[in-house]
C-alpha cells in the first residue's frame, strides 16, 4: 500500500466515514446528505456528527419515513445535478426502496442510452448482535448485487471506509455502500487527506501460500484472526478483503487460488444464493484445474437471525469457524493439542453478541 | 402568464393526434415491436400544460408519453426511430415507446412503472430549489397513481419543502381496463392532494384553453416559491389501454360510452371555437394537415432508413 507519504493516524470506522463525508461536502457543494436520523443527536452512530452545523439545513437533512419516495426524490435530485448521499440506519429499511433502486436508479443510464446518469450513494447499515433480530440484521448484498447498473460495495477497514466513500460520491453511478455495524468501532490507520480507493479492487490483508480466504466485510477481520493464529501452526493463509460485491474482483481471487489451490469464501450473509456462491462458481469456471480441493462457503444458516442471545450463539461464523474450515480443507497432520490450544486462543472472552467488551447497548 | 396563440395550441394537438393515428395504422406491420400506449383523446392536457412552461422547465412522464414528449418539443424523428428500435432512437433502441427522453427540451424521461417518476420530478424540483434556479418541474400521471404509496410520499415531501413542482393527474377513469370506482372510494383526487398541503385545482382536460389557464396559474405559483401545485384534469381515453385499436369488443365499457367520449373531442371543439371566431380558420386547418402529413412521412422515412443496433450494442452503457 502506498502509505509512505501518508500520516499514520488511527481513527475508527465511524470517524473515517464522518471525515470522508465532511471532506466530500467541503470539496463539492453538490453533495447533500439525507436520511432518517442524519441530523439527530445520535448522528447515525456518529458518522454524521457536526455536519448539520457545518453545512446547514439546505444540505444536511432528516427525512420523512418514506424510503421508496425519498430514494426516487434523491434520484431526481441526482438527475437535476446534485450528488445525494442517502443513509439507512438498517439495510432492512432499504428493501422498501427496491422499486426505485432497481427500476430507476439502476436502469436510468442504460435505458436512456447513456444520456443521463444517477450519481447517488446509499449507505446501508447491517446490524448484528444485541438482539437485532430478524428485521434488523439482514446481510442482503447478494440481492442488490444481482442488479446490473448498481454498484455494491462493502468497505472493511477504516481506510476503506473513507477512501471508498469518497470514490462512491465521485462515481457517476448509483453505489450502495453497505456497512457492517460491528465495523464501526474498529480502529485503523486513515490518511488525513482526501483520497480515493477504487470500488473494484480487493486487497490482500494477509499473505499466504496454503489456502485462500476471500472474505467480505466483517468476515475479513474474523478470517484475519484465524490466519494469524494458524500461522503459529505452520499453516499459511492468504486473506483477501474483497471490498466490493458488484463488481466482484474475480481476478485477485483467481491469482491467489492459482497460488494456493484452495479456496474458502467467508460471507456475512446466509448461505443460499449468496455472493459466496457466485464467487465460487466463477472460480470453478475459470480455475478448476488449479483447485486441489472443493471450495468451501462460510456463511450464516438459512434461517432468519433470531433475537434471543441464547439462539444466536451459533448463528454467526467466527474465527473458530474459519480455522476449523481451514484445517479440514488442508487435511494436514495436526497435533490435536496444538489445535485445541489454537482454538482456545481464538475463543473470545467477550459475550458472543457484542463487538467488544465496552459495548453495553442499546445499539 | 405566458400566452400561446390559440392556433398554435390547435396545431400542436392536431399534430399529436395525426402522429399517433399514423402509429396506429402502421403498428400491424409488426415492425414497431414494443408496447405502445396512445393518448388519442387526451391531447389537450399535454399541449395546454406544456404551453405554459419555459423551454428550460422539466417534464417527467409515464408509459402514455407520446403527447407529453411532443408537446414539450421532443424530436419526432428520434421518437419514431425509438419505436422502431433503431440506433437513432432517443434511447438508441433501449427504451421503445415507454421510455422517451429528450434532454435538449427538458423532457427528462418517461417510464411505465405507475407512480415511479413522481418522486423523480420532486427530486428534480428539489435540485432546482437548492440551486436557486427558477425552473419548474412537471410530472404527468394517471388516476391509478393515487393508489401507489410513492405518490403520497412524494406529495408529502414536496409540500414539506415547498418545492417548485406541478403534479398533473390525467384522470381518464381507467387503470388498464379497471374503472376507478373499483379501485378508489368516491372522492375527488385533487382534494387528497390539497390535504397534503398544497394548492390544488381541477378542470376539464378536454378544453385546451382551460388547461392552459389553470396550468399557467399553477406554474406561476410554483415559480414564485408558493410551493407544489396539483391539477386534476378529467379526460377520456379513446383507444385500448395498450395497442393501436379501439376496444369495443372487450365489453368493459359500452359502445355508447366510447361514442360519447369521442363526442367530447378536444381538437374538434377547439377547431369549432376558432372557426366561429374566424371563418377562414378552416383553410388554416387544411394547411396544418398538409404540413403535418409531410412531417410525419419524413419522420417514418428517417426511422425506417436508420441504422439497426445489434446484439453487440446491447451490453454497453450499463455503467457511466
Amino acid at each position: 500500500m502506498p502509505e509512505l507519504d501518508m500520516k499514520k493516524r488511527t481513527i475508527n470506522f465511524s470517524e473515517a466515514i464522518r471525515e470522508g463525508l465532511d471532506q466530500a461536502m467541503e470539496k463539492d457543494a453538490r453533495v447533500i446528505l439525507i436520511g432518517e436520523g442524519v441530523p439527530d443527536p445520535k448522528a447515525i452512530f456518529n458518522t454524521t456528527a457536526g455536519l448539520l452545523d457545518k453545512y446547514g439545513k439546505r444540505r444536511v437533512f432528516d427525512m420523512p419515513l418514506a424510503e421508496n419516495g425519498m430514494t426516487g426524490i434523491c434520484i431526481g435530485a441526482a438527475l437535476g445535478g446534485m450528488r445525494p448521499v442517502m443513509v439507512h440506519q438498517r439495510i432492512d429499511f432499504a428493501i422498501l426502496a427496491m422499486d426505485q433502486l432497481i427500476n430507476n436508479a439502476a436502469k436510468w443510464h442504460y435505458m436512456f442510452d447513456g444520456k443521463a446518469t444517477v450519481p447517488l450513494v446509499v449507505r446501508m447499515i447491517v446490524g448484528r448482535g444485541w438482539g437485532q433480530g430478524p428485521q434488523h440484521s439482514q446481510s442482503l448484498q447478494a440481492m442488490f448485487a444481482q442488479i446490473p447498473g448498481l454498484k455494491v460495495i462493502m468497505p472493511t477497514t477504516p481506510r476503506d471506509a473513507k477512501g471508498m466513500l469518497i470514490s462512491a460520491i465521485e462515481d457517476e453511478n448509483p453505489v450502495l455502500f453497505i456497512e457492517h455495524r460491528w465495523l464501526h468501532p474498529i480502529k485503523g490507520t486513515v490518511p488525513e487527506d482526501y483520497y480515493q480507493i477504487p470500488l473494484d479492487q480487493a486487497e490482500i490483508l494477509h499473505t499466504g501460500t496454503d489456502i485462500t480466504i476471500a472474505a467480505f466485510s466483517y468476515m475479513a477481520y474474523e478470517a484475519l484472526s484465524a490466519a494469524k493464529a494458524l500461522a503459529s501452526m505452520g499453516i499459511s493463509v492468504e486473506v483477501l478483503n474483497m471490498r466490493s460485491v458488484r463488481p466482484l474482483d474475480i481476478d485477485s481471487v483467481l491469482d491467489s487460488v492459482r497460488k494456493t489451490g484452495r479456496l474458502i469464501v467467508a460471507d456475512t450473509a446466509s448461505r443460499a444464493g449468496s455472493i459466496a456462491g457466485e464467487l465460487i462458481s466463477q472460480v470453478v469456471e475459470n480455475a478448476f484445474d488449479a483447485l486441489k480441493a472443493c471450495p468451501v462457503r462460510i456463511a450464516s444458516p438459512d434461517h432468519p437471525a433470531p433475537t434471543s442471545q441464547y439462539m444466536t450463539e451459533k448463528y454467526y461464523p467466527g474465527p473458530n469457524t474459519v480455522a476449523d474450515a481451514v484445517v479440514k480443507l488442508i487435511g494436514a497432520d495436526i497435533n490435536p493439542i496444538d489445535y485445541a490450544n489454537l482454538l482456545a486462543t481464538l475463543r473470545s472472552d467477550r459475550p458472543h453478541d457484542v463487538p467488544n467488551n465496552k459495548y453495553s447497548g442499546p445499539f | 402568464m405566458q400566452q400561446m396563440q390559440p392556433a398554435r395550441l390547435f396545431k400542436s394537438m392536431l399534430r399529436i393526434r395525426r402522429i399517433e393515428e399514423a402509429l396506429a395504422d402502421r403498428y400491424a406491420e409488426q415492425e414497431m415491436r414494443c408496447p405502445m400506449h396512445l393518448c388519442i383523446g387526451q391531447e389537450a392536457i399535454a399541449v395546454g400544460v406544456c404551453a405554459a412552461l419555459h423551454p428550460t422547465d422539466r417534464v417527467f412522464s409515464n408509459h402514455r408519453a407520446h403527447g407529453h414528449y411532443l408537446a414539450k418539443g421532443g424530436n419526432l424523428n428520434a421518437m419514431l426511430a425509438e419505436l422502431y428500435g433503431r440506433a437513432t432512437g432517443c434511447c438508441g433502441g433501449r427504451g421503445g415507446s415507454m421510455h422517451l427522453i429528450d434532454l435538449d427540451v427538458g423532457f427528462m424521461g418517461s417510464t411505465p412503472i405507475v407512480g415511479g417518476t413522481v418522486p423523480l420530478a420532486v427530486g428534480s424540483a428539489w435540485a432546482s430549489s437548492l440551486k436557486q434556479s427558477d425552473q419548474v418541474t412537471v410530472v404527468f400521471f394517471g388516476d391509478g397513481c393515487f393508489e401507489e404509496g410513492v405518490v403520497h410520499e412524494s406529495l408529502n415531501f414536496a409540500a414539506l419543502h415547498k418545492l417548485p413542482v406541478l403534479f398533473v393527474c390525467e384522470n381518464n377513469d381507467f387503470s388498464v381496463y379497471t374503472r376507478r370506482n373499483e379501485r378508489q372510494p368516491d372522492r375527488p383526487i385533487y382534494r387528497l392532494a390539497e390535504a397534503h398541503g398544497m394548492a390544488a385545482f381541477s378542470g376539464n382536460g378536454n378544453d385546451v384553453e382551460e388547461v392552459l389557464n389553470i396550468s399557467s396559474e399553477a406554474i406561476d405559483n410554483a415559480r414564485l416559491g408558493r410551493g407544489p401545485q396539483f391539477i386534476e384534469f378529467r379526460t377520456y381515453r379513446w383507444r385500448e389501454h395498450c395497442g393501436p385499436n379501439f376496444d369495443d369488443d372487450l365489453n368493459y365499457r359500452s359502445t355508447q360510452e366510447i361514442e360519447s367520449g369521442m363526442g367530447d373531442c378536444p381538437i374538434a371543439s377547439h377547431a369549432a371555437e376558432l372557426t366561429l371566431k374566424d371563418a377562414s380558420f378552416s383553410r388554416d386547418i387544411e394547411k396544418y394537415e398538409d404540413e403535418i402529413r409531410q412531417e410525419i412521412a419524413a419522420a417514418f422515412e428517417f426511422a425506417l432508413s436508420s441504422k439497426k443496433p445489434t446484439s453487440e450494442d446491447a451490453c454497453g452503457k450499463v455503467y457511466a
